[in-house]
């Protein structure tokens, strides 16, 4: 058996050349040169809209040779909202993970800031509305960046039908398909008005006064439309003024027309409403209407999304936003940045709104007259002013301007619709108020 | 030398002395039941003990959980209308719906046993579907006959002109509605731990009863329920635990609502913690459970101690 001799400039030759190799090797733009990147997207509930934003996560990944692992974490259960506080104990996690309205401010410390990725999407895309600005900044910081999945705008959806017959109000005549609404009359009073009459008539609207989102949202709404705020935006306490005695007074009006259980409703009842054909307006995103199309395509094509009724001190919205955030212990925050970046160009926003059948919502000020929301059918048109393209009305979330981490309390704690429901079953003004004030005292520890 | 000769007799006699001892420990019932209990005890270890510490721990944050505030979110609870609402709540929930638990499943253990045995196998089992059925979707089941709009029960009763009842949106035909179904549910647990230990009453007692000329009051109330003490009082205190601490059937039926009138210490942890986004002021929520049923454990497992000795 014969044995080679390694001479000495064979050795150190095969040294040089395996330590050059080392060295170079993570330079080397192999299939996943750029590293890892976790994410988790809000589930959406639009049958085939998840494959949009993974279409445009995977292109990315694949020009920028990032290896990519997408979770949809669904929100039933509050499943979402127990992962970010999961990840945000362990201090491990996604690498980018969805947050729904408050919580960015809510882990504000624990997020990444933003302003280099927002600062070239605000000249891209215009300016992101005031509610969106309101919850995703902190001191002139970016928390997160504002994501179009599961953004909506939860105004109005009225049967054109009904609100005629019972209350003589053309809704479509108000909101013209295509061109800026004529709605001057449409305020407070004529809601109530047309509250009364399609109670008459046997289709009551359908607003919730329950502890869930929709019935906040809309409760939000109209006490900002008389000026009404619990906390103002300094963290004083703004119960016992005029604004707020009016809104429970127009509350207590409204609740009588409303059907007798709203107090109990969640999220699911208004939808539940509009489908079953039992009500002629209820405040929601489009979902009850895409619902309708599938399951009640007669209700479906009766029904008009449009803005809300203006009151003494203007005409509000609820806007709810999705954010996508980066926390500071991420691992490849650079991949997180660029993908953002990827996923908040106009077409591929376009691209997700169209998958989701116009109901996720943008918030830049130049996407908000994409085509779906002119091409989406039954009726024609029906969609049109969904996404407040004339802004016509103020989009705003209740609780503001409360500082956000006190907002969250009033928000979570329904304390707008519990004011009102109390309000209602007899309680003394005074007595209300003074409970509001006791509550938001609690909101406003540290 | 001599020594020399002997350390290899002597390490040989160490090393068997060992094996020997290892041999014994090993033997002995309480080493290897030991080792193996090990693994649970680990497991409750990371899953029970470190959380116990760990929501503690939490509870002596400020609310950003950058600050040590001591029992600070303690004192601000105990400041809070809507805690004491929660406790007086909890209170109710749980007192009402293990007292009326513990009778439903009294009876029928009662019914059950006095079906031959042929059938009773059946009957088991069906009256045992309730408690079998996660509650999470038994209790959706419940949502939809309760529905504010849609209820079936509503439905029903309405052929005899009767209703509709705000069963989730009136605070008490909501309280009513929680507990309903927390009785629903566990019954049959009540009722399976009553029958086995009715089993095990001597049919001999019953017989010398009924020569003394017992009625059947008299041999539920001087036979039966002695007998039965220990199991009543074990199983009204795990019950005790479980209800208090209910999370599910609060949570899907009426979300704490209406005005907060149902909410009970585990659904308005949830509330303040994960939704509200302050986590040590929801430990402090939850831990508040932990003295009271702190004390009903001690009071019941004496009596039982008791009883135990005096046998």
């Amino acid at each position: 058996m014969s044995r080679r001799k390694l001479s000495r400039r064979q050795f150190v030759a095969a040294t040089a050349l395996s330590s050059a190799a080392l060295i170079t090797a993570p330079y080397v733009r192999g299939a996943y040169a750029a590293g890892k990147l976790s994410i988790g997207f809000w589930d959406h509930w639009v049958p085939g809209a998840n494959k949009a934003s993974t279409d445009i996560v995977n292109a990315w990944a694949e020009k920028e040779k990032v290896e990519v692992q997408i979770d949809y974490i669904p929100s039933q259960g509050n499943k979402l909202l127990l992962t970010i506080a999961a990840e945000a104990q362990a201090k491990s996690g996604h690498d980018i993970l969805a947050m729904p309205t408050w919580w960015p401010h809510a882990q504000a410390e624990l997020l990444e800031p933003m302003n280099d990725v927002m600062e070239g999407l605000i000249k891209q895309n215009g300016e992101p509305n005031g509610t969106v600005k309101y919850l995703g900044q902190s001191k002139g910081k970016w928390l997160a960046v504002p994501g179009s999945i599961g953004s909506q705008i939860k105004g109005p959806c009225s049967r054109i039908d009904l609100m005629k017959q019972h209350a003589g109000i053309d809704i479509q005549a108000l909101y013209p398909a295509g061109s800026p609404p004529k709605a001057d009359s449409w305020t407070l009073d004529t809601f109530l008005k047309a509250a009364e009459a399609c109670q008459k008539g046997g289709v009551p609207f359908g607003i919730g006064l329950g502890e869930t989102s929709d019935n906040v949202d809309t409760a939000g709404a109209i006490f900002q439309s008389f000026g009404a705020a619990l906390v103002d935006e300094k963290g004083n306490l703004t119960v016992k003024t005029d604004a707020v005695r009016q809104a429970l007074e127009f509350y207590k009006k409204l609740i009588s027309f409303l059907p007798p259980d709203v107090g109990a409703w969640d999220d699911a009842s208004n939808n539940k409403w509009l489908v079953s054909g039992r009500g002629a307006l209820i405040m929601n995103p489009p979902s009850a209407w895409a619902v309708a199309k599938r399951d009640a395509p007669q209700v479906a094509e009766q029904c008009w999304t449009h803005g809300f009724p203006a009151g003494p001190k203007g005409r509000f919205a609820p806007y709810l936003p999705y954010f996508w955030g980066t926390w500071s212990f991420s691992k490849n925050k650079e991949a997180a940045k660029k993908v953002l970046n990827a996923l908040s160009q106009p077409d591929a926003i376009e691209k997700m709104c169209v998958a989701s059948g116009g109901y996720d919502l943008p918030c830049y000020e130049k996407l908000t007259t994409l085509k779906v929301w002119q091409e989406e059918v039954p009726p024609k048109g029906t969609l049109y002013h969904y996404p407040n393209p004339h802004n016509h009305q103020t989009l705003s979330i209740a609780a503001a301007p409360a500082p956000p981490k006190i907002a969250q309390q009033i928000y979570v704690q329904a304390t707008l619709t519990k004011m009102c429901l109390r309000y209602h079953k007899g309680e003394p003004m005074e007595k209300v108020l003074a409970w509001a004030e006791g509550e938001c005292e609690g909101f406003m520890r540290s | 030398m001599a020594d020399v000769v002997l350390q290899p007799n002597r390490a040989a006699a160490q090393a068997a002395r060992k094996r020997s001892s290892l041999h014994n420990a090993l033997r002995r019932k309480s080493t290897v039941a030991f080792l193996m209990t090990l693994p649970l005890l680990l497991l409750i270890a990371t899953l029970v003990i470190y959380p116990a510490f760990y929501a503690l721990h939490l509870a002596t944050l400020n609310k950003s959980m950058q600050r040590f505030v001591g029992l600070s979110n303690f004192e601000f609870l105990f400041r809070r209308e809507t805690f004491w609402l929660v406790v007086k709540q909890s209170c109710i929930f749980a007192i009402t719906a293990v007292i009326f638990k513990a009778v439903l499943g009294f009876i029928i253990a009662h019914f059950v046993h006095n079906i031959p045995a042929k059938g009773q196998r059946k009957w088991r089992g069906m009256l045992l579907v309730p408690w079998v059925i996660p509650p999470a979707m038994s209790t959706l089941a419940w949502l939809w006959l309760f529905d504010p709009s849609y209820s079936a029960f509503n439905y029903t009763l309405s052929f005899f002109g009767i209703g509709p009842i705000p069963w989730t949106g009136d605070p008490m035909w909501a309280r009513f509605s929680v507990i309903l179904v927390n009785i629903w549910v566990g019954a049959p647990f009540f009722m399976i731990m009553y029958l086995a230990a009715l089993k095990s009453v001597p049919e001999q007692l019953y017989e010398a009863a009924a020569i003394d000329g017992a009625n059947w009051w008299q041999r539920i109330w001087y036979v039966t329920l002695p007998m039965m003490r220990n199991i009543i009082a074990i199983t009204t205190l795990f019950s005790l635990i479980v209800t208090f601490a209910n999370f599910d059937i609060v949570r899907i039926l009426t979300a704490g609502g209406p005005l907060d009138h149902t909410h009970i210490f585990a659904t308005w942890a949830f509330r303040v913690g994960i939704e509200g986004s302050d986590i040590p002021l929801g430990a402090s929520v939850s831990l508040f459970m932990v003295p009271i049923l702190a004390i009903a454990a001690i009071f019941i497992l004496r009596d039982v101690n008791k009883r135990g000795n005096e046998a």
